[in-house]
């Protein structure tokens, strides 16, 4: 089983590779973190303590958009492009079990996505040590939560992507479904539980359904986790606030869960893929 | 030894009746030719054949396992119709993944791809590969680990004459080392008739069977005979052969199979009238869309 899974996941890998998705992913996340760290304390203000846990509430945001796009944009080829090429039905023919195609392609394009979350948070831990000394290792705790947390944000969206992949018959309309998905769980979720806030005006969907709602969305229980996990403050978004009214264990729980779940949902997806 | 066996298969699709009732077996070192218009059934067969879509009626079984299952997979290889792998990929690399999936070891993807013409290209990307040459690296994969039973969907399609007849050597010695084959194709006449046996389907059902000696047998298409008059003689051969039909200058007629020496008695008492004459036998094409238009 596992020889299968390698197999592959190596396939995949020098797919991804030679696609030039490890190159851009990783270009996109060093340039953007060259440039928040760039931009230095700016919009932390006074409240951070030493520069690299003020670059990474920077990071925490950009992550939270980036991470997925990058997950999304890899994953949702996976299976809608196999199928029209007609090589799923030749792998299905195989020994080789759904879940060890699925499990394959996720472990190489969980690797990219680790690849380029390293690659980009490591620009920004050089920037922060080199103008801020020694100092800056206070914030490296923060740093490494944030490197664990971002890769399992892309494994849920990597999964997602596969489940789109799997549900639109064509590349094309996986495509679609995908940069939907993104604008919808990324812009939308919170644009829209903003409005409510705003309408509710401090009833009982605030105090009561929000901070669930908060919670079950990938993104926003990374973001949380994060922000409450070092106490920095989330200049970029507006539930800020929240942020210090929910237990840590609850973004926590759903940051462990989602990736699970989405792996599960993509699986199921899967079985209804008629080569 | 039967390797397939395929007792009433029946697959629908909504109201459509996409194969209906088809019985079929293959044996050990038998090569069967699967025949048909598209939409006639051939490809539902084999994705039937290799556990892909599962039937609503009949079974069917691989050296006595089910379609699917892990030892069927495990004895079946197949080539899909215009397999286009993935184009970042090297044949070689393509042909290491499959040898892995197969527990084969990876430095036999140079051996199998030397055997089907592509050595040179190995360590090229499929992306630049011609659609025959992709063909190829779909044959190679087909044929790791010696398989027992070989589902091939129009496998010469795409091929230049030159590599289908090497194909079919190819399939020559596998069938010789007792592969059971079952290829799919549009026209009898691309078999070359190198088959052991044919097996017609029309809308889903199996309306002819047999050796291609047998098909023609059965048929019995008229053969056609063209006379040439000499020079002037064109109204008194036509006076001769009353029950042929003047075509320019030629007469021409047909005649049942059995009825070809009378022909020939009939043109040698007029051969001052005649310059030349051919016969010519229905052809492959002619005998197929006879048997696939009667089902219709």
């Amino acid at each position: 089983m596992f020889v299968r899974i390698l197999a592959t996941a190596s396939l995949e890998f020098t797919v991804a590779r030679r696609n030039r998705w490890v190159i851009v992913s990783v270009a996109m996340m060093m340039l953007f973190s060259l440039v928040l760290s760039a931009a230095g304390s700016a919009p932390a203000g006074q409240m951070a303590v030493d520069p690299l846990s003020v670059t990474v509430a920077s990071l925490i945001s950009l992550a939270v958009y980036l991470v997925p796009l990058i997950a999304l944009l890899i994953s949702f080829d996976a299976i809608a492009g196999e199928n029209e090429r007609g090589t799923l039905a030749l792998s299905l023919t195989y020994p080789l079990a759904r879940t060890e195609l699925l499990l394959g392609k996720l472990v190489a394009q969980l690797g990219v996505v680790a690849i380029a979350v390293f690659a980009g948070y490591t620009v920004a831990a050089v920037v922060a040590f080199a103008s801020g000394g020694v100092e800056a290792a206070q914030g490296l705790p923060a740093l490494w939560r944030l490197v664990w947390t971002s890769v399992l944000l892309g494994a849920v969206f990597l999964s997602l992507g596969h489940a789109m992949s799997c549900l639109a018959r064509r590349p094309s309309g996986a495509a679609a479904m995908a940069i939907g998905l993104w604008l919808v769980a990324i812009v939308l979720y919170d644009l829209g539980l903003l409005a409510a806030i705003v309408a509710d005006d401090g009833g009982s969907f605030t105090t009561d359904i929000f901070p669930w709602a908060l919670v079950l969305n990938p993104a926003d229980a990374f973001r949380i986790f994060n922000l409450a996990a070092s106490g920095a403050v989330d200049a970029a978004s507006g539930l800020s606030g929240a942020a210090s009214s929910i237990a840590v264990w609850k973004p926590l729980a759903a940051i462990v869960i989602w990736p699970l779940a989405a792996a599960l949902l993509a699986r199921l997806s899967f079985q209804k893929v008629v080569p | 030894m039967t390797i397939l066996t395929l007792s009433k298969l029946t697959k629908t699709y909504g109201e459509s009746r996409v194969l209906d009732e088809v019985t079929l077996s293959v044996a050990a070192g038998e090569r069967v030719a699967l025949l048909g218009h598209n939409g006639a059934g051939k490809s539902t067969l084999m994705k039937l054949v290799l556990g892909l879509i599962y039937p609503d009626a009949g079974t069917a079984a691989i050296a006595g396992h089910a379609p699917g299952s892990t030892v069927a997979r495990a004895l079946t290889a197949y080539l899909p119709e215009n397999a286009a792998f993935h184009p970042a990929i090297t044949g070689r690399e393509q042909m290491r993944y499959y040898l892995r999936l197969r527990g084969q070891p990876v430095r036999l993807a140079d051996e199998l791809l030397e055997k089907v013409g592509l050595g040179d290209a190995a360590g090229r990307r499929i992306g630049t590969y011609s659609k025959g040459m992709r063909q190829r690296v779909g044959l190679a994969q087909a044929l790791i680990g010696g398989p027992r039973l070989m589902i091939l969907d129009e496998p010469t399609s795409g091929l230049d004459p030159v590599s289908r007849r090497e194909f079919y050597a190819l399939l020559d010695d596998l069938a010789a080392n007792g592969t059971a084959i079952l290829l799919s194709s549009h026209a009898l006449s691309e078999l070359e008739a190198r088959t052991d046996r044919m097996v017609i389907l029309s809308q889903g059902r199996q309306v002819a069977a047999g050796t291609l000696a047998d098909l023609r047998a059965e048929a019995a298409l008229p053969l056609t005979v063209q006379i040439t008059p000499q020079p002037g003689q064109e109204a008194a051969l036509i006076t001769a052969f009353p029950d042929g039909r003047q075509v320019d200058r030629r007469v021409m007629l047909t005649c049942a199979p059995f009825e070809k020496l009378t022909v020939l008695e009939r043109i040698a008492a007029h051969r001052f009238l005649i310059e030349d004459f051919d016969i010519h036998a229905a052809t492959l094409d002619d005998l197929y869309s006879h048997i696939s238009g009667r089902a219709a």
